[in-house]
């Protein structure tokens, strides 16, 4: 791995800097970084909110020629996520670039700008009677790359796949200046190399997603939710496992865990009245002789209220059938600890679980403990936030023989480590 | 090849596990597209991760290029061998490893057969969902190098939804594992870049699969109409009512001759047949099942059924699949041809098929996956006519380049391969290959296993790309950068 930029070069002086970014942009869109832009603790110098992914382009090339390292920064809601940049000089904004490009309803795709907030996009989709079958977390400021760049997706994923399964095309702008695109406005497409799949979850470390291509979804004519309380861990295990096996046809799974109450199982459905009245008939006899208690929409937010206040919050992806013996391992840990601890587990085995307590560096154990265990059994464990005077942790973990592969992949894409140097896997 | 070389393959791969006399390469000459053959120097068989290992080894040190072969019935020339290059065959490689019912995975070597996966977990109520039509022999190694589709993919995804994890003998040798039994692995997602690269990208060993549970009902609708448009209206009645299929499969009048002629499905003789499935809970299916029958009647639709049992819906399915086959009862030879266009530009993209297949008097039989766009016509000609053949290449094309137009794409499912890699130019910008390229220089630097595949141009790996230039279709201002 190539060492980051080292900063401007000798040859480019920081004034110039500014007047190559100031007219590639207007001097209006380019301004000081003020505290608020600070990554992970880290200042940087400068934001830049290019209007067009030709601005875009060309302003990452002028970065990379002077030496800057670049942050990309959609809405900010999860500029945290991933390991403290090595550098961060400039912040590339995505604000200007919110365009919904073209709903092409009777195709159910949608081509959309980086920055345009999920919020937005899903409301325009609506008119439609469409949207993108993804909840992420903030869809009132998360935007569409800095969903798709940290891998964001939702409870709905059970039912209609990951984002990898969703996004049908990109345009990325390369730390070189090059603008490419890769999959197209279709759903079904083989040609070349799938590189949507490769930005997802990339944290822009590759390239800055200046566009997307989404497949979408009938809105659920109707939704009915519904609520179990379940004995124990192993009891939660259980009911998820029945629904999970069972025939239904269920869009939403997940049980909540948290150390003073006994666990709960959501399940939700979607279609018309006749299919729900029937499968709400299956459910209820399937997780006999758990108690049913009123459910509703707000259950679905579980995973986002984890984030309310201070406290360390990761996730992590375990196989569906192990779920209770991982949370009953967090659970042995966290009270010998003295640590309070929640967790949100989906039926697909990913979770997300929040750590607080008096002693960071117990919080540190917990975690670091947890993931030795997860990764013995093939899982993983990525640390999203931390707290204040935890020891510190590397965010992601084992990449696993794999590791020399993605090195490669970067140094092929960005060479001289202009993008986000430092944040991802291995030092990416 | 250096009979010192040939002996180091044989004391990896035994004496039953390497082909060198010239009668027996034959049959490795070529995949299921038969119109390009390369006689390779050598096969190997390898039985094991470690031979593959070692055959890949010797490869790269020799610098002899290789094509990993499933059971050959790619469609586009994926395991078309090459010349100077020897073939790795995995069909040896073809246990079943583990089968994890409570996580719903399966764990497979790339010979196993695709529905061999379903065979297996069928008794316990799971399927493996992608179904290319010749999913009884074509093996999982080579769905994963095609990213292989099917009927059913409108709703399930394709092979690249349900592969979760990879253990892949890289170019040089070297092992990695890409992904794994568990969701959202830290790092880049190698498998979803890895899966559809068309076995250019090294070799998948072990392939971890996942399962889906069978729906509690699966209901199959035919209705027939006097033409496709008539038929493409429904589709799109069925889409703007917010439904989503299982599947949507459309058939014009000569393919519909063809299947009749070849397995006697029973379909009706009309224009058009459209066949829906819909798959879900009973009460669900059963209300939308009333709601597609009205559409297809306002639409037009003369004759509806509904496949009562299995067994006609197992005859239904098997009309579809055995369509392109079938073709060759009605004709002597015929390209099958794989684009994809945006759903609704089905009707104008229908009609210029047809006019282009007037002027050039070749016979073009039609038959699509309706609900995503797939087209794969069917373009019929007589090889001993003079000329007809090219004229059929030449139609043939042109229907690709018709899909570029509409903002498709020129392979839904059948793959780049060497069919159609000169293609690739014309679909996308010379930025946009460089960029893939790039990933191929990660991987395969030396461009050793299965070369000249996909690209239409190597890209030397070092070489600095050049800036963007629009492509000729941007600046006509007929395509839009996306």
């Amino acid at each position: 791995m190539a060492a980051p930029p080292s900063g401007p070069t000798a040859a480019t002086s920081i004034g110039e800097i500014w007047d190559d970014l100031r007219n590639i942009a207007g001097a209006e869109h380019l301004r000081s970084a003020v505290g608020g832009d600070s990554v992970a603790g880290v200042q940087p110098q400068m934001v830049l909110e290019p209007s067009n992914d030709t601005e875009l382009a060309a302003a990452l090339r002028c970065a990379e020629a002077a030496g800057l390292c670049v942050v990309p920064r959609g809405g900010g809601t999860k500029i945290g996520w991933g390991n403290r940049p090595v550098r961060a000089d400039l912040i590339l904004s995505t604000a200007r670039l919110n365009r919904i490009i073209e709903h092409a309803w009777a195709d159910l795709t949608v081509s959309v700008e980086a920055g345009c907030t999920i919020q937005n996009l899903q409301n325009t989709l609506a008119q439609h009677g469409q949207h993108i079958a993804v909840d992420p977390l903030w869809p009132e400021r998360a935007t569409v790359a800095g969903m798709l760049s940290t891998n964001d997706s939702g409870t709905l994923r059970i039912r209609f796949g990951a984002l990898r399964d969703l996004v049908i095309g990109v345009t990325i702008a390369l730390s070189d200046g090059t603008l490419a695109s890769s999959g197209g406005k279709v759903v079904k497409n083989v040609a070349g190399y799938d590189l949507p799949k490769l930005v997802t979850g990339a944290l822009g470390t590759l390239g800055v997603i200046t566009r997307a291509v989404f497949r979408l979804h009938p809105l659920p004519r109707k939704e009915h939710s519904f609520t179990f309380v379940a004995r124990d861990l192993a009891d939660a295990n259980r009911l998820a496992l029945a629904v999970q096996d069972s025939r239904l046809a269920h869009t939403g799974l997940q049980a909540r865990f948290d150390a003073a109450t006994a666990p709960e199982v959501d399940v939700r459905f979607e279609g018309t009245d006749a299919g729900l009245t029937a499968q709400a008939e299956v459910v209820r006899k399937l997780v006999a002789p758990a108690a049913e208690i009123p459910s509703g929409n707000a259950v679905w937010q579980a995973r986002q209220q984890l984030w309310a206040g201070p406290a360390a919050i990761a996730k992590l992806s375990t196989l569906p059938a192990s779920v209770s013996e991982i949370c009953g391992r967090l659970r042995r840990l966290a009270d010998s600890a003295g640590l309070r601890w929640s967790a949100v587990v989906q039926g697909t085995g990913l979770g997300w679980l929040r750590l607080e307590g008096s002693s960071p560096p117990a919080i540190h154990r917990v975690l670091h403990t947890l993931r030795i265990e997860l990764e013995r059994a093939g899982g993983s464990l990525t640390l999203l936030r931390s707290v204040d005077a935890m020891p510190a942790m590397d965010a992601w973990g084992s990449g696993g023989d794999a590791l020399p592969l993605m090195l490669k992949v970067k140094q092929q894409f960005d060479p001289h480590g202009t993008l986000n140097p430092g944040r991802f896997i291995g030092g990416i | 090849m250096d009979a010192r070389i040939l002996q180091e393959f044989r004391a990896v791969a035994g004496e039953r596990g390497l082909i060198t006399s010239q009668e027996e390469l034959k049959t490795y000459e070529c995949d299921g597209l038969t119109n390009f053959r390369v006689v390779p120097q050598a096969v190997l068989l390898p039985r094991s991760t470690e031979q593959v290992q070692r055959i890949v080894r010797l490869c790269h040190r020799e610098h002899i290029p290789f094509v990993a072969r499933g059971s050959g019935t790619g469609l586009s020339g994926g395991a078309l061998p090459v010349q100077n290059g020897v073939v790795i065959s995995l069909a040896r490689m073809n246990r079943i490893l583990e089968v994890d019912l409570a996580n719903a995975r399966v764990v497979v070597e790339p010979g196993v057969a695709n529905l061999e996966v379903t065979e297996r977990v069928a008794p316990h109520g799971f399927f493996y969902a992608p179904d290319p039509s010749s999913q009884s022999v074509c093996s999982i190694g080579g769905n994963v190098a095609e990213n292989a589709g099917g009927a059913h993919c409108l709703k399930y995804g394709f092979t690249t939804t349900h592969v979760l994890g990879l253990e892949v003998v890289l170019p040089d040798g070297t092992l990695a594992h890409l992904g794994g039994k568990t969701l959202d692995t830290p790092g880049y997602d190698l498998p979803g870049v890895f899966v559809g690269s068309e076995g250019t990208l090294g070799i998948a060993t072990k392939i971890i699969l996942r399962i889906v549970k069978r729906p509690e009902c699966v209901q199959t609708l035919l209705a027939a109409f006097g033409s496709t448009s008539e038929a493409g209206a429904a589709v799109s009645g069925i889409i703007a009512a917010g439904m989503l299929p299982a599947a949507i499969e459309m058939m014009d009048h000569l393919a519909i001759q063809a299947a009749e002629a070849a397995v006697h499905a029973d379909y009706p003789d009309c224009g058009g047949l459209l066949l829906v499935e819909l798959d879900g809970p009973m009460a669900e299916v059963e209300a939308l099942m009333r709601h597609v029958d009205e559409i297809c009647r306002k639409c037009g639709a003369g004759e509806i059924r509904v496949a009562q049992t299995e067994a006609e819906r197992t005859l239904i399915w098997k009309g579809r699949k055995a369509a392109f086959a079938a073709v060759g009862r009605i004709s002597p030879n015929y390209i099958v041809q794989d684009g994809v266009i945006p759903r609704t530009a089905l009707p104008r993209i229908m009609s210029e098929i047809e006019r282009l297949g007037a002027e050039a008097k070749i016979r073009v039989a039609n038959v699509f996956h309706a609900g995503d766009g797939n087209l794969h016509p069917l373009v019929l000609y007589d090889r001993r006519v003079e000329g007809q053949e090219h004229a059929a290449e030449v139609l043939a094309n042109r229907i690709l380049e018709l899909c570029i137009e509409a903002g498709g794409s020129i392979t839904g499912e059948h793959g780049v391969g060497e069919e159609k890699k000169m293609m690739m130019s014309k679909m996308y910008a010379e930025p946009d290959l460089e960029t893939m390229q790039r990933v191929r220089c990660a991987f395969d630097p030396e461009q050793l296993s299965n070369p000249t595949k996909v690209f239409p141009r190597p890209r030397l790996c070092g070489e600095s790309p050049g800036e963007y230039r629009p492509h000729p279709l941007e600046t006509a201002g007929i395509a839009e950068r996306f």
